[in-house]
């Protein structure tokens, strides 16, 4: 599925998202699994919400790590894996 | 972790407890052949820990780092208090799973399950047919959970649904799938016996013939290459007819830890088999020195422990020599290579026990269901030929 700039997406159902403070890190938890999310995934799936298009996620993210070069790839990339593994699902 | 016992030894582990299993009671009204409770449960019913000490057990938990909650038995829903328990585990952080059989599950209850903020429920099933189901669980309990899955189905759950695998059940695989399927299942969890517990007990009764695991895995595969991602299945392959060892719960003292009815702490289901290990319990220490600093969980953790052949095995890293539990309950050495493993000097009883399991005569005899009765017999040495057999513990 192509990632478009107007696409919203949230945590699925049966998922939830949250920081681990133990752990130093953002995780997603489901029936039986749980996995820990590296510090950009994390900020990634953080801006999820249900509400923020992929390209308001893109320009926050943008203007919070200014020095990241091809940031909107990564994140196109990271939504990519997310949906992959049903993390997330596409709302409009 | 940088706590001390007496100020001498330090933890020798930066590994933290994500999933904690609350082995809250071993009251079961269910009596299958397979549990893979401790045979000697009986004498566990009567020192259960009360709802305080689970929530202070809740809390340290969190605190280590454990996210993932399993409450579990025995039945759990036999307590009264799990509402509570599971009320405390979501004000924490905790997603928590409750591991049921469905006996003592009513609509009153599963809404304030609901309420208290349990994020799934996972159903035991046995069967597409009522006479296996009551036949394994030694109960009328088929219809009961046709209902309870319906309830959880109902309530928005993801519904995920266990099926422990023996040769009553094994050829019906394609029936079983299609039944979960029918209900709306998320999960379905294909395990095939591991033997421990009453499993092991019954071990001759319950072993497929490998064709049938093959079959089995054969048909499981066919059915996710039509049914897709939808319904997610999990085949827990049965290690004996392997020939390398299972990463026993992902390395001892690694990931998981187990609070029993009567507060020990441990780092899987069976490791009390295990002699002259002494394991923490909550009543006498916080979770984090039994975590960090008891003897117990730091005994098999690494690879300093381990004996040849898999001490220079350039395998070790993948299974780290298999299970402690099963190396000592077949060749009475707990620091053995598990005896699945072909390049262990013990596989024969491995192939013996194969064998054994095909022996008409062997299988014709009785189950021992899992009953409080037969517990006690068990307790008082009463069907020691039998367990002789399988316990090799010098």
């Amino acid at each position: 599925m192509t990632i478009e700039a107007k696409d919203i997406y949230k945590i699925a159902a049966h998922h939830r998202f949250q920081w681990e403070k133990a752990q130093d890190c953002y995780v997603i938890l489901f029936p039986e699994g749980m996995v820990k999310l590296n510090g950009s995934a994390g900020e990634v799936l953080n801006l999820v919400n249900g509400e923020s298009t992929v390209e308001l996620i893109t320009e926050t993210l943008s203007k919070k790590f200014i020095d990241a070069p091809n940031i909107s790839k990564d994140i196109i990339g990271m939504i990519e894996l997310a949906l992959d593994k049903a993390w997330i699902e596409k709302i409009n | 972790m940088d706590d001390k016992n007496n100020g001498v030894s330090a933890s020798t582990t930066s590994t933290q407890p994500l999933w904690l299993l609350a082995e809250i009671t071993y009251q079961c009204p269910l009596q299958c052949a397979f549990c893979y409770n401790p045979t000697d449960f009986d004498k566990h019913t009567q020192n259960e820990l009360d709802t305080d000490s689970w929530i202070k057990v809740l809390r340290e938990a969190r605190d280590l780092g454990a996210a993932q909650l399993g409450i579990s038995g025995g039945e759990p829903l036999l307590r009264k208090d799990i509402e509570e328990i599971v009320t405390e585990a979501s004000s924490l952080g905790y997603y928590s799973n409750l591991i049921t059989s469905g006996a003592g599950m009513n609509e009153k209850r599963i809404d304030a399950l609901k309420d208290g903020g349990l994020d799934h429920i996972q159903l035991s099933m046995h069967d597409i047919t009522e006479e296996i189901n009551n036949f394994i669980t030694n109960t009328k309990t088929f219809k009961l959970k046709q209902k309870v899955a319906a309830m959880i189905k109902d309530r928005g759950y993801p519904m995920v649904l266990n099926v422990v695998m023996h040769r009553y059940n094994i050829d019906h695989i394609q029936e079983i799938l299609e039944m979960a399927e029918g209900l709306g299942a998320d999960y379905i969890e294909l395990a095939n016996t591991q033997y421990y517990g009453w499993s092991l007990v019954n071990r001759d009764q319950l072993m497929p013939k490998k064709e049938q695991v093959e079959n089995a895995l054969k048909v499981t595969n066919k059915f996710r290459e039509r049914a897709g991602n939808k319904m997610k299945i999990f085949f827990v392959v049965p290690d004996y007819f392997d020939d390398r060892p299972k990463k026993c719960m992902n390395g001892w003292g690694e990931v998981f830890m187990i609070v029993t009815a009567n507060g020990d702490v441990l780092p899987c289901h069976s490791a009390r088999v295990i002699p002259n290990l002494e394991f923490p319990n909550v009543k006498d220490s916080p979770l984090k020195g039994a975590w960090y600093d008891s003897p117990a969980f730091n005994k098999f953790r690494g690879d300093d422990w381990m004996q040849e052949p898999c001490r220079s095995c350039s395998e070790k890293e993948n299974d780290l020599g298999g299970c402690r539990c099963q190396a000592l309950l077949l060749t009475g050495n707990a620091e053995g290579a598990d005896p699945v493993c072909s390049k262990s000097p013990d596989r024969h009883i491995i192939d013996k026990a194969i064998k054994d399991s095909q022996n008409p005569g062997v299988e014709a005899k009785p189950i021992i269901f899992r009953t409080n009765a037969n517990s006690k017999k068990i307790e008082n040495g009463d069907e020691k030929d039998r367990l002789a057999k399988f316990h090799a513990t010098p």
